[in-house]
C-alpha cells in the first residue's frame, strides 16, 4: 500500500483566509474520496483541537491521505497537508509547504483576496509550488467571479483563467478540484535507493502513543523497527510505528519517497522533535540534511503569574504539560517584586501568546496575570557587549547603553477605501514606514514596515476599531534596526512597580506614560493615604497623577455587642490583604493590574 | 484588678422590625413577659455570683425595645443589680425607649423603677423619613415624648439617622438644628448604614436605595459635627455628641474596653474573672432558646473564651480610637498585656501621624477628626 510510484503521488496544501472555506473543502475532499463515511464526518475533521475549531485556525499541521481514481483510470495517492494558518507560525507553515509540491489557493468569491491569503500564497510561491486558484462560495448571491479572478491576477500575479469554481458547502465541482490536483500539480521527486531523508513537518504529544511525528519522505524508506537519527541533534530513536492518516491513523510497513505519514518512536516530548529537522537512517545516514532548518525563536515575551500565589506549582506543571506538545513556546521561572513567583514565557507571536494563555485558563483552570508583552530587544553596551532583552525590568542603566535595536515587521494590510485614511494614520502613529500602496477595485493594500513593539501594543485591536473590522492584517518578521528606545517605569508612591514597566520609543513615551497613569488613577480605589502615581524615564518624571485619600470610612455604630464581629472582620481583612498585591502601603487590586496591562494607547 | 462593671440587659422584642436594623430583635404576637423577666433575673444572679460585689458603673436596658417591658420588670432587675453589685449615686441607669404615646405613658413608671437616663429612638423629625425608616411614631409624637422625658429624667439622649437616601446637606442641617433645639445634653447621630440581612440591604442590592457617596457622606459628617458643636455638643465618639461630663458612662465602658456583663438573648460581655483573663461571653440569640437554657442551667451562654493579648489589643484599639479622648497607653498595657508598639505597625503609625490622622503624646494615642472619619481603613492598616 505504500509502494505508490512517484508519478501517482500528489502532495498539496490549501491556502485560504479564515472563513474562506479551507476546512470545508478539506472535508469535502475526504468525503468524495471515501476517507470517512457521512456518519463519521463531523464538521471540519482536521481541526481537532477545541480551540482550533472555535477560532477557525489551525495550530498543528495535519495530513490526510486520499485515494482518488482519476479520469485517466489510475489510482492516485493525494496527500493533503493542512498547515497552520497564522503568521505566528510562519516557520511551521514554511516547513509544511516544503513537504508539498503544490497548493490550492482558495478565495471566497464574494470577499476576494485578504492579507492573510497573500502572505501564505507568497510563502507557497517561495516554496516553488504549483498553485491552483479555487474560487469558493460561487453559489452565494454576492459572488463576483470575474472581479475576484481579476483581483487574483492583479494582486498576486497568478493566472486565474483556469481557476476552479466550486462551492465546498454544497459539494459543487469537488471533482474538478481533484482532477486539477492530478493534472496540474507535479509529482514529487525522490529516490528509494538513496539513504533516508525525511522532513520532520510537525509533532504532537499523544497520551497513549507518546510523541507522534508527521513526516514527508524525500529519499530512501522509513520502516518500522528502523533506527533513525535526528540530524540537528544526533539523537537516535527506534521507530515503533509507521502509518498514514486517512484521516484516522492506519499502520503501514513503511513510507517511501514522496509519501507523507507518521511515525512513533517512544519519544517523550515534542521538544526533542524540531520542526524542519531531517530524519535519516542511523546506520546509513545521509550526507546532507534537507535545507531550511531553523530552530524556533520566540519573538514575544511576557510574564505569567498565578493570581493566587498557591497556584505556582500548578502553573509550573501546566506549562510543562503544554510544552510537551508545543516546543515553540518557552518558559523560565521569574520573580517579580510586584507579582511574586511566576514565569517568563516566550511565544512565536501574539496569537500564540493568546492561545497559550487561553489554554492555561481553560484546560488547566488557572487564574493568571499576564504582564505587558515585550519583544526581544538587542542592547549594545558601551563596553562592546551585546545582550538580548525581553523583560523591561532587566534593562540596564542608560549610561552603559550604546544603542538598542528593535525588531521590525513587514505588515500587509488590506482595507476598503473608506477606512484607508484611518489605517494610514494608525500606521504612522506607530512609526510605520510605508513601503507600498496599491488599489484593487475599492480595496487598498498597504505594505508597511512597523516596529514589532508598536504592534504588540494593541495594534490589532486598534486596526479593527478604526476599520470597523474590515481591515485584514498579516505580517512577517523583517529585520532589527536601531531605535530611540527608553524604559518607562511606573512608580507608586515613589516605588517602582516592576510588572508595569515597559519599553517604548522616545516619541511615544510621554503619551503612554500619561495614559497609564490616568488609567491607574481610575483603577486603584482611594485608600487611607493619598497615592502618587508617576511614570518616569530614568530619574525624570514624565507623568503624574494623585489619587486622593478616601474621604470617609468608619462604622457608624459600634458598641459592646459588636466587638467580636468587628474584630473578626478586621482579622479577615488583614488576612485578605496578605493575598493582595501590596506596594508599600498601597494595595493594587488584581483587576487594576489586568486592565492597566491591557491598556489602550 | 477590674472592680468596675457595666451591665447590659437585652430585651429582644419589638412591635415591628425596622428595615435598617440588624440588632437581635424579634416580633412576637404576645410577649411572655413573666418568663423573660424571670430568666433575666436568674441570669443576672448567675453572672453576679462569679463576678463578686463589684462597683456598678452603669446599667443599660437595650433591645429590641426595652420600653415595651413592664416597669415592674425593670424595677426588679434594677433592684437585683443594686443587691448584687455596689451601686451609688453616679450609677447611670439608661433605658432605650421608642417615642410612641404608649411608651411615653410609661416613662414616669420607669423613672420610679430607678431609671435615670432615657435614650429615645427618634431617628428623624421628618414624617416621610420616619415612614421610610419603618418607624411607627410621628414627628409630633416624638417631640412630645422628648419634652416629657426631659421633664421626668435628669439625663436624656436621642438618636437621629442621617445620610438617608435623597437627603441633601441643607435638609439635614435644618433637621439637625431642629433636633439640637430639642436636645438636652446628649445625642447619637448615626449615618445610615446598610447592614447585611436587612430589608434595606435587599433594596440596596437591587439599586432601589441610593446612598450618598463617600465624599457626600464626609460632608454630611463634618456638617453634623459643626452644627452640634455650635450647640455645645462635642463629638466625643464617632457618632455620639455630648456636653462635657454628659457622655454615656455605659457606652464609654465599651469604648474604653472596660469590663461589661451582657445578659439576655444575644448579649455579649467582656469580663475579667478571678483567673485574671478577659473572658468574652455570648448568649444564645434566639429568645426562647436562650430562656430555655437559663431555665435549665442558670445561664444562656453559648460561647465563652478567653481573649488573647493580641485580640485584646485589637479590640481596645478598635474601640478606643473611636473616642476623641483616645487610648491611655498605660491602661492599654495593663488591659491587654501588650505594649502599644507591639500591637501596631510602626510605619503606618508614622505615616498616619504625618498625615494628621493620629496624634501620640503624653502617653496617649488618639485619632484626630480626620483620622476618626477614616477609622476603619486606618485600623485595617495600623493594627497588627
Amino acid at each position: 500500500m505504500t509502494d505508490t510510484p512517484l508519478a501517482r503521488i500528489r502532495n498539496f496544501s490549501i491556502i485560504a483566509h479564515i472563513d474562506h472555506g479551507k476546512s470545508t473543502l478539506a472535508d469535502r475532499l475526504i468525503q468524495a474520496t471515501g476517507g470517512l463515511s457521512a456518519r463519521e464526518m463531523t464538521n471540519q475533521v482536521l481541526d481537532s483541537m477545541e480551540l482550533e475549531r472555535e477560532r477557525g485556525i489551525t495550530i498543528k499541521a495535519q495530513t490526510v491521505r486520499l485515494d482518488y481514481r482519476a479520469r485517466d483510470g489510475e489510482l492516485y495517492e493525494l496527500n493533503l497537508m493542512d498547515t497552520p494558518g497564522h503568521v505566528d507560525f510562519a516557520y511551521e507553515v514554511s516547513r509544511s509547504l516544503a513537504a508539498c509540491e503544490g497548493s490550492l489557493l482558495v478565495v471566497d468569491a464574494s470577499q476576494g483576496v485578504e492579507a492573510q491569503t497573500l502572505a501564505n500564497v507568497y510563502q507557497a510561491i517561495d516554496a516553488n509550488h504549483e498553485i491552483v486558484p479555487v474560487l469558493n462560495k460561487i453559489d452565494l448571491p454576492a459572488a463576483d467571479v470575474p472581479r475576484v479572478k481579476q483581483q487574483i491576477e492583479d494582486v498576486i500575479g497568478l493566472d486565474a483563467s483556469d481557476a476552479i469554481e466550486i462551492s465546498a458547502k454544497t459539494g459543487l465541482n469537488i471533482e474538478g478540484v481533484l482532477e486539477a490536483l492530478v493534472t496540474r500539480l507535479p509529482p514529487p521527486v525522490g529516490d528509494a535507493q538513496k539513504p533516508l531523508t525525511a522532513l520532520l513537518v510537525d509533532s504532537w504529544y499523544d497520551p497513549y502513543l507518546g510523541v507522534v511525528i508527521l513526516v514527508r519522505v524525500r529519499d530512501g524508506r522509513l520502516r518500522r523497527g528502523q533506527k533513525i537519527r535526528m540530524m540537528s541533534t544526533g539523537a537516535v530513536h527506534g521507530v515503533e510505528q509507521v502509518g498514514v492518516f486517512r484521516p484516522k491513523m492506519v499502520a503501514a510497513d513503511d513510507l517511501g519517497p514522496g509519501e507523507m505519514g507518521y511515525i512513533t518512536a517512544a519519544i517523550k516530548t515534542v521538544a526533542d522533535c524540531k520542526i524542519g529537522d531531517t530524519i535519516t537512517d542511523d546506520r546509513h545516514p545521509a550526507a546532507q540534511a534537507l535545507p531550511g532548518f531553523k530552530p524556533s525563536v520566540p519573538v514575544v515575551w511576557c510574564g505569567l503569574y498565578p493570581t493566587d500565589a498557591d497556584d505556582f506549582e500548578k502553573l509550573r506543571e501546566s506549562l510543562a504539560k503544554l510544552r510537551l506538545n508545543d516546543a515553540s513556546f518557552h518558559y523560565e521561572p521569574e520573580t517579580s517584586a510586584a507579582l511574586g513567583f511566576g514565569f517568563r514565557c516566550g511565544f512565536l507571536g501574539l496569537l500564540h501568546l493568546e492561545i497559550v494563555q487561553e489554554r492555561l485558563t481553560r484546560e488547566f483552570a488557572l487564574d493568571l496575570i499576564a504582564t505587558a508583552p515585550s519583544v526581544v530587544y538587542r542592547v549594545y553596551r558601551t563596553n562592546g557587549q551585546t545582550e538580548e532583552l525581553h523583560n523591561p525590568a532587566d534593562m540596564p542603566d542608560g549610561s552603559v547603553i550604546d544603542h538598542i535595536e528593535e525588531p521590525w515587521i513587514r505588515a500587509t494590510i488590506m482595507v476598503p477605501d473608506d477606512y484607508l485614511g484611518a489605517v494610514l494614520t494608525l500606521c504612522s502613529e506607530r512609526r510605520g514606514q510605508q513601503q507600498d500602496l496599491t488599489y484593487v477595485g475599492n480595496r487598498a493594500m498597504a505594505v508597511y514596515k512597523l516596529p514589532l513593539n508598536e504592534v504588540v501594543f494593541d495594534f490589532y485591536d486598534r486596526l479593527k476599531s478604526v476599520s470597523r473590522g474590515y481591515a485584514s492584517f498579516d505580517y512577517a518578521m523583517d529585520a532589527y534596526a536601531p531605535g530611540e528606545l527608553v524604559r518607562i517605569s511606573i512608580l507608586v508612591n515613589g516605588d517602582p512597580v516592576d510588572a508595569l514597566s515597559f519599553i517604548a520609543h522616545r516619541s511615544a513615551a510621554e503619551a503612554r506614560g500619561r495614559a497609564i497613569c490616568a488609567k491607574l488613577k481610575d483603577l486603584i480605589p482611594r485608600q487611607l493615604f493619598k497615592i502618587a502615581i508617576q511614570a518616569a524615564i530614568g530619574g525624570r518624571v514624565i507623568a503624574r497623577e494623585t489619587i486622593s485619600a478616601l474621604s470617609k470610612d468608619v462604622t457608624a455604630k459600634c458598641y459592646g455587642g459588636d466587638i467580636t464581629r468587628k474584630r473578626k472582620l478586621l482579622e479577615k481583612q488583614k488576612e485578605g490583604k496578605k493575598r493582595m498585591r501590596q506596594f508599600g502601603k498601597v494595595e493594587i487590586p488584581q483587576t487594576a493590574f489586568l486592565a492597566a496591562l491591557k491598556m489602550d494607547a | 484588678m477590674c472592680d468596675s462593671l457595666a451591665l447590659y440587659i437585652h430585651w429582644p422584642f419589638c412591635l415591628s422590625k425596622c428595615p435598617y436594623c440588624d440588632f437581635n430583635s424579634h416580633v412576637r404576637d404576645t410577649i411572655p413577659e413573666a418568663r423573660f423577666a424571670a430568666a433575666l433575673r436568674a441570669e443576672l444572679a448567675w453572672e453576679a455570683a462569679r463576678l463578686g460585689h463589684r462597683h456598678l458603673r452603669s446599667v443599660f436596658f437595650g433591645g429590641g425595645t426595652p420600653s415595651l417591658m413592664h416597669p415592674e420588670t425593670v424595677a426588679d432587675l434594677i433592684a437585683d443589680a443594686r443587691r448584687w453589685f455596689r451601686a451609688d449615686d453616679a450609677t447611670e441607669i439608661t433605658l432605650e425607649a421608642n417615642p410612641t404615646s404608649v411608651e411615653a405613658g410609661r416613662l414616669a413608671a420607669f423613672r420610679d423603677a430607678g431609671v435615670n437616663r432615657i435614650s429615645l429612638g427618634v431617628q428623624s423629625l421628618q414624617p416621610d423619613a420616619l415612614a421610610s425608616l419603618g418607624r411607627t411614631h410621628s414627628a409630633e409624637g416624638a417631640i412630645a415624648a422628648l419634652r416629657l422625658a426631659r421633664d421626668l429624667f435628669p439625663r436624656v439622649s436621642f438618636d437621629l439617622i442621617y445620610a438617608r437616601p435623597g437627603q441633601t446637606l441643607a435638609q439635614w442641617r435644618s433637621e439637625l438644628r431642629q433636633g439640637l433645639d430639642l436636645a438636652a445634653d446628649h445625642l447619637s447621630l448615626y449615618q445610615l448604614t446598610i447592614e447585611p440581612g436587612t430589608a434595606f440591604e435587599t433594596r440596596h442590592r437591587r439599586g432601589d436605595l441610593v446612598l450618598p457617596d463617600a465624599d457626600e457622606a464626609a460632608a454630611l459628617y463634618e456638617a453634623t459635627a459643626e452644627e452640634a458643636s455650635r450647640f455645645g455638643l462635642l463629638a466625643y465618639e464617632v457618632s455620639n455628641y455630648a456636653r462635657p461630663a454628659a457622655e454615656s458612662r455605659h457606652n464609654l465602658a465599651y469604648w474604653r474596653y472596660a469590663d461589661y456583663a451582657g445578659i439576655g438573648p444575644g448579649a455579649h460581655g467582656r469580663l475579667t474573672l478571678d483567673d485574671g483573663a478577659i473572658h468574652a461571653t455570648r448568649r444564645h440569640r434566639a429568645p426562647e432558646a436562650w430562656a430555655a437554657r437559663v431555665e435549665a442551667v442558670g445561664h444562656g451562654t453559648t460561647e465563652e473564651y478567653t481573649v488573647s493579648p493580641i485580640e485584646r489589643a485589637r479590640e481596645m484599639l478598635m474601640m478606643g480610637l473611636r473616642l476623641r479622648e483616645g487610648i491611655d497607653e498605660t491602661r492599654f498595657a495593663a488591659r491587654t498585656g501588650m505594649v502599644l508598639d507591639e500591637a501596631i505597625d510602626a510605619s503606618v503609625l508614622r505615616d498616619a501621624i504625618a498625615e494628621g490622622y493620629l496624634q501620640r503624646d503624653g502617653g496617649l494615642l488618639r485619632a484626630t477628626d480626620a483620622g476618626r472619619l477614616r477609622l476603619d481603613a486606618l485600623l485595617g492598616a495600623l493594627v497588627l
